[in-house]
């Protein structure tokens, strides 16, 4: 946990907070339609495969491979300090991807497809985020 | 009904075509530069103001016009619209737009009517970048689109450079390719007087230019430009009459693939432009081997090279060696960019090659014009790959 942690907090919303609560549980919560079993990411009341509103939240895996990344060099509020740092999508194996970043890899080593498992980074005392690092399972 | 919509060629025409003050001006607000490009658009048509009976308005991020175009309807005094809209998807709408108008003047809905786009983002001394840093998709701070700004991913250039790196991954795609596609551009742009950048540029000109968002350098992504673009579109039999030699609508379509964003599906790497062009081609009846000159969208090199693959001017993977030797540059096999695009001419969203493109279809080039040009294909793309829109020119009628 960090006092210096100056970067965007996000907040959860009503259709979220599952995914925010579970992420401070370190468990990593996705959407999963009841009808057509398709798991489903961002968040959302109706599945867009089926269109059935009958979902639950399940436990997903954690394990994913880095679908792409980018390095910013632009300057933004709460990430200007530190010099360009970067930002990846990650496709989880039970399919959707979502946006994080990779740590405890070496930048010039991180690779597009590179197994990843989830490690939950807690930024706040009310927040966790979800990041990536190298899966060598 | 003929499902290739080939009973639509060639029955409408561009007629007029209107280019405002453009670049670093700055004073005007975008429904100025919009009324100016009206206005010289009409002219440049022979039309009076009283003969617009339809305008569709494409929004920047500056607002323009109000709900429904109808701030600049009245800024401008048109009392005769038949047709009236704003539209927005981005920079695929300006394709759009004549679209919509061409379907309006065949069918007699209207029979000149106006497609405008403006902005006036530039503000002096502030970079091109800031009125667009705050964009991309989603912005909102709370809910999961507030994942987005927590791990940093801010503006367009981010999400381009997810694309940009997928493809390099998937097909061993490099810099050097982005980069000729940047240079070629540049050599056209010295050849248009109204581009802004027309100074030469070189490939180690290209990697010595600072990132942005690694896989792009500054000079993979577009510049930021205040002015404004209009077309007329008017019905083919009443656009031979007309002041200026028509440019035919031969083909004309849209895509919109939708991003499920998971597994198996790609848009950074397979955009809408196959559904768009498949209808585009099949009105007009041409094939990829036809296009004499392409205007394609290039708010970043990348998308250049996806837009050639995905047209198939060349296999998925090859967008890369297909650039690399200087095919798209003046005296290339496939004159691409002639303006200068918006990578060194100006940025108007879709109406960048679509101006261009009218440009070089009706001979009127100057030095940049390009000998053969009986079919011109122009691109339009919008959001972050989400949209695809054609139009195929043709100074034939036929
Ligand atoms: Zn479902």
């Amino acid at each position: 946990m960090s006092d210096t942690y100056t970067r965007p907090i996000p907040q959860a919303d009503e259709e979220s907070r599952e995914f925010y609560d579970g992420a401070r549980r370190h468990e990593l919560m996705l959407m999963r339609c009841k009808d057509c079993r398709a798991w489903r990411l961002p968040s959302r009341p109706r599945c867009p495969d089926c269109w059935s509103t009958d979902t639950a939240w399940e436990k997903a895996s954690g394990r994913g491979t880095l679908y792409s990344f980018g390095v910013m060099h632009q300057k933004f509020p709460g990430f200007s300090e530190d010099g360009p740092y970067h930002y990846a999508i990650v496709e989880l194996e039970e399919g959707p991807r979502i946006v994080s970043n990779v740590v405890g890899v070496p930048d010039d080593e991180i690779r597009v497809d590179m197994p990843l498992v989830a490690y939950f980074d807690d930024v706040s005392d009310d927040t966790t985020l979800v990041r990536f690092m190298s899966d060598k399972s | 009904m003929d499902a290739t919509g080939r009973e639509l060629k060639a029955r409408a025409a561009i007629t007029g075509l209107g280019i405002s003050e453009m670049g670093r001006v700055y004073g005007h607000d975008a429904q100025h530069f919009a009324a100016e490009a009206i206005q010289r658009a009409v002219a440049d048509a022979g039309l009076r103001k009283e003969d617009i009976d339809g305008l569709l308005v494409n929004p920047g991020v500056s607002a323009l016009g109000g709900m429904g175009g109808v701030g600049l309807q009245n800024y401008l005094g048109l009392t005769n619209l038949r047709l009236l809209s704003s539209m927005n998807v981005g920079g695929a709408t300006a394709n759009v737009m004549v679209q919509y108008a061409a379907m309006s003047v065949i069918h007699g809905m209207a029979n000149h009517v106006v497609c405008v786009f403006a902005d006036a983002p530039l503000q002096p001394n502030k970079g091109g970048g800031a009125a667009y840093a705050g964009m991309g998709r989603p912005t909102r701070p709370s809910g999961m689109g507030g994942l987005y700004p927590a791990f940093g991913v801010m503006g367009i250039n981010a999400h381009y450079a997810i694309a940009a790196r997928r493809h390099m991954a998937m097909y061993g795609t490099t810099n050097d390719h982005f980069g000729a596609i940047a240079v070629a551009e540049r050599q056209w742009a010295a050849m248009n007087p109204i581009a802004e950048h027309r100074e030469p540029m070189t490939l180690e000109d290209y990697h010595a230019s600072r990132w942005v968002a690694e896989p792009l350098h500054l000079l993979d992504c577009c510049l930021v430009s205040n002015g404004g673009v209009a077309v007329i579109v008017s019905r083919a039999d009443a656009a031979k009459d007309m002041k200026q030699p028509p440019a035919y609508i031969w083909g004309m379509g849209q895509g919109h693939p939708g991003d499920m964003r998971r597994k198996g599906w790609d848009v950074e790497t397979q955009t809408g432009a196959p559904m768009s062009k498949e209808k585009a081609f099949a009105m007009a009846g041409i094939g990829i081997d036809d296009v004499d000159v392409l205007q394609a969208y290039d708010c970043y090199t990348y998308t250049v090279l996806v837009t050639l693959e995905d047209y198939g001017f060349c296999a998925k993977s090859e967008g890369g060696p297909f650039v690399a030797d200087g095919k798209l540059a003046p005296g290339g096999a496939l004159p691409t960019n002639t303006g200068g695009g918006q990578l060194s001419a100006y940025y108007m969203w879709g109406m960048t090659p679509l101006s261009e493109g009218i440009i070089q279809a009706r001979g009127q080039g100057g030095d940049r014009q390009v000998d053969k040009h009986d079919v011109v294909l122009v691109t339009g793309n919008g959001g972050i790959l989400d949209h695809h829109s054609t139009i195929v020119l043709s100074p034939h009628d036929a």
